[in-house]
């Protein structure tokens, strides 16, 4: 069993509490000075940093939601000044506002810490080959994977998603080891392989590290028999690094969440009560070694339980379950948040005010399909066939580029859906 | 080996140390660097008994010593080297040595509080020459030497070192994290080095935090720390594009 930093990863739980307890502090103290949505909700809560005086005072602190973050655009939520920062990241660009993440430069020294432990914990060194194929942009995931990668000593092919055929031809004559992807994108490795009629044997994989969505048991299962490697999930969060926030080891038995830098919690989305230990929920993170951009309970949207008993591998830090729902009105697709303000925004503009709508994700092959049912009305009917399906065709346009892919439209008679459910996932993971 | 947690601590009414809670691990030198009056003194003189502490808790080898006295405290294993070279001057060298070692002579004789003496002037060999000379008649380096040495008469495990380098010119100060570094590295004496330094005190130690206004609110590796532009700024003296800007 190999270890990146075994005195961190395999740290005593008393240890643990006790450097997450002075981490927390001193990043209370630090949000509690210099940045003032912080300094605000605190002391609507008449808390002053100083009186916090165990890990479960935590508790009585409020929540940060991505609405938060986007209110607070652009610097609102930086808790360095601006000189500082040496890196930023716009995960979220496709809503009302984007959210901005900073990163001074022991963030992402940090970073590459912890992707070095990911990787070296999945089974990778410095003799191994890295494709990295997340599209660099609004999916962060490549950055961290190149900072680890390199951390540890392996080599890095940054191949952003796209011309599978040409990716596997690289992926054989440099002989790669490790693929970094999204599973759907790990599925169209494995389609273009038999249309070039190659076999995993004329290929080196060995570890697949997928992540950015969620993914079936069944996916693993197929994708580690047809490509012949060992396949782990990887969790991303845009808002604090992106990958590197929680990994699989080769127990495939939950994600370590690296407990030195970050504190989950699991909450009930209901009555956001804090739930007990080992009962399923929504997941809440704090950060406590972030300089830039650090965040006090932030709300990821995503439902899983905290797994704490130890794991085989050695490691001390919880784990948590795979993740697989959300408990808010987004799902994820193709690596990327989708809300239902995003097509209502769209046909607001085209159509004048919203019509009912409905989002249906399906995944009737190995590829996500997004269908948006919109209930006609008055306004959507034109005595001429022309403009009719010219009218189809500009709402489909309109909708697939603020999304960023193609998704179908559909004009629906009313009563057709519920009209209270905007999404309906009808994807199988669990 | 040493945890605080929480800990509260002042003068009178005005509080100056603010849920401060710090560790240090067996072997590692750890040091807590900040601006005057920002409490690292009294962080010290809340482990080692000689401030009372209002509200938290301090354990030593995971037994509770908070507010125990400093005598006991020295029995247990801790030792503090006071701010601004708290030695007899009007004795000599050797007497001075000998009255660190108190304890030694109580609980196992003289004939081990010489060898502790011998021990000393090995690590200082400065101190052999200067043996029955008056303390008040070194120079500033070799007095806080002689303060070193008489704390660790006593075999402490955890030396709590207030500003050594304190008044003294730059090659001295050299020699004295020399000399700490040394320590941990050979005896592997653990220490919790309060320093205005920060660089230097940076460099020798693996850990550090940075203090404000009785808060903590940096803790890091000591490597980062050198690295994080608010400490260099603040603590290691302005950068250069700072001053020609």
């Amino acid at each position: 069993m190999e270890y990146w930093d075994q005195d961190r990863e395999c740290m005593d739980r008393e240890g643990i509490a006790q450097l997450q307890l002075e981490r927390l502090q001193s990043t209370l103290n630090r949000v509690y000075k210099n940045v003032q949505h912080y300094r605000k909700t605190f002391l609507d809560i008449d808390f002053m940093p100083e009186d916090f005086r165990s890990l479960e005072d935590l508790k009585a602190l409020p929540f940060i939601t991505r609405r938060n973050l986007m209110e607070n655009y652009p610097y609102g939520m930086f808790a360095v000044p601006l000189r500082e920062v040496v890196r930023l990241h716009a995960p979220v660009l496709n809503q009302d506002d984007p959210v901005v993440v900073g990163f001074t430069r022991h963030d992402l020294k940090n970073w590459a810490e912890l992707m070095a432990r990911c990787l070296t914990a999945v089974g990778l060194d410095k003799d191994d080959v890295v494709q990295v194929s997340p599209t660099v942009g609004v999916m962060t995931g490549a950055f961290g994977v190149q900072l680890g990668a390199e951390r540890i000593g392996a080599s890095v092919i940054p191949l952003p998603g796209g011309n599978t055929p040409a990716q596997v031809k690289i992926m054989r004559d440099f002989r790669t080891t490790a693929l970094i992807a999204t599973p759907t994108f790990a599925l169209g490795i494995l389609r273009s392989m038999s249309d070039l009629e190659m076999s995993c044997n004329m290929l080196s994989l060995r570890y697949a590290i997928l992540g950015a969505e969620p993914w079936a048991e069944a996916t693993r299962t197929e994708l580690e028999n047809r490509l012949c490697l060992t396949a782990t999930d990887i969790y991303s969060l845009a808002e604090i690094f992106g990958p590197g926030v929680a990994w699989e080891c080769p127990q495939k038995q939950g994600l370590h969440i690296a407990e030195d830098h970050f504190i989950p919690e699991i909450i009930d989305p209901e009555t956001l009560e804090t739930l007990p230990a080992g009962e399923e929920g929504e997941l809440v993170i704090t950060t406590i070694s972030k300089q830039a951009f650090p965040l006090i309970r932030f709300r990821t949207g995503e439902i899983t339980r905290i797994i704490s008993e130890s794991c085989a591998c050695g490691r001390t830090h919880c784990r948590i379950a795979r993740l697989y729902r959300r408990c808010d009105e987004a799902f994820v697709m193709q690596g990327d948040r989708i809300i239902p303000e995003q097509v209502s925004r769209v046909l607001s503009r085209l159509v004048g005010d919203v019509p009912n709508f409905q989002m249906v994700v399906e995944r009737p092959g190995d590829q996500d399909q997004l269908t948006v049912l919109i209930e006609i009305s008055e306004g959507m009917f034109f005595d001429e066939m022309r403009k009719q399906r010219r009218f189809v065709e500009e709402l489909h346009r309109e909708i697939s580029m603020s999304l960023g892919w193609e998704a179908s439209v559909r004009l629906v008679e009313p009563g057709t859906f519920d009209v209270k459910q905007k999404i309906v996932d009808r994807r199988e993971f669990e | 080996m040493l945890r605080l947690v929480n800990v509260h601590s002042g003068y009178g009414l005005v509080r100056v140390l603010r849920n401060v809670s710090i560790h240090v691990d067996k072997g590692e030198v750890v040091t807590l660097i900040g601006a005057n009056g920002a409490g690292k003194t009294t962080t010290l003189r809340a482990i080692s008994g000689l401030q009372p502490v209002q509200d938290g808790q301090i354990f030593f080898n995971g037994r509770d010593i908070t507010n125990l006295s400093a005598e006991k405290l020295v029995r247990y294993g801790i030792a503090q080297v006071p701010e601004g070279r708290q030695i007899f001057r009007p004795m000599t060298v050797a007497e001075n040595l000998e009255l660190g070692g108190y304890l030694v002579y109580k609980l196992h004789g003289k004939r081990q509080l010489r060898a502790s003496i011998d021990e000393m002037f090995e690590l200082f060999p400065i101190l052999r020459e200067r043996k029955s000379q008056f303390a008040g008649t070194l120079s500033g380096g070799e007095q806080q030497m002689l303060a070193i040495a008489m704390s660790l008469m006593g075999r402490p495990q955890l030396l709590l070192l207030d500003e050594p380098s304190m008044g003294l010119a730059p090659l001295i100060v050299r020699d004295i994290f020399k000399t700490i570094a040394h320590l941990n590295e050979t005896e592997g004496l653990t220490v919790l080095l309060v320093e205005q330094n920060a660089n230097a005190a940076l460099k020798v130690a693996v850990r550090g935090y940075v203090m404000e206004t009785g808060r903590i609110i940096y803790q890091e590796r000591a490597d980062a720390l050198l690295e994080n532009p608010e400490v260099r700024r603040a603590y290691l003296g302005r950068d250069k594009g700072d001053i020609w800007a």
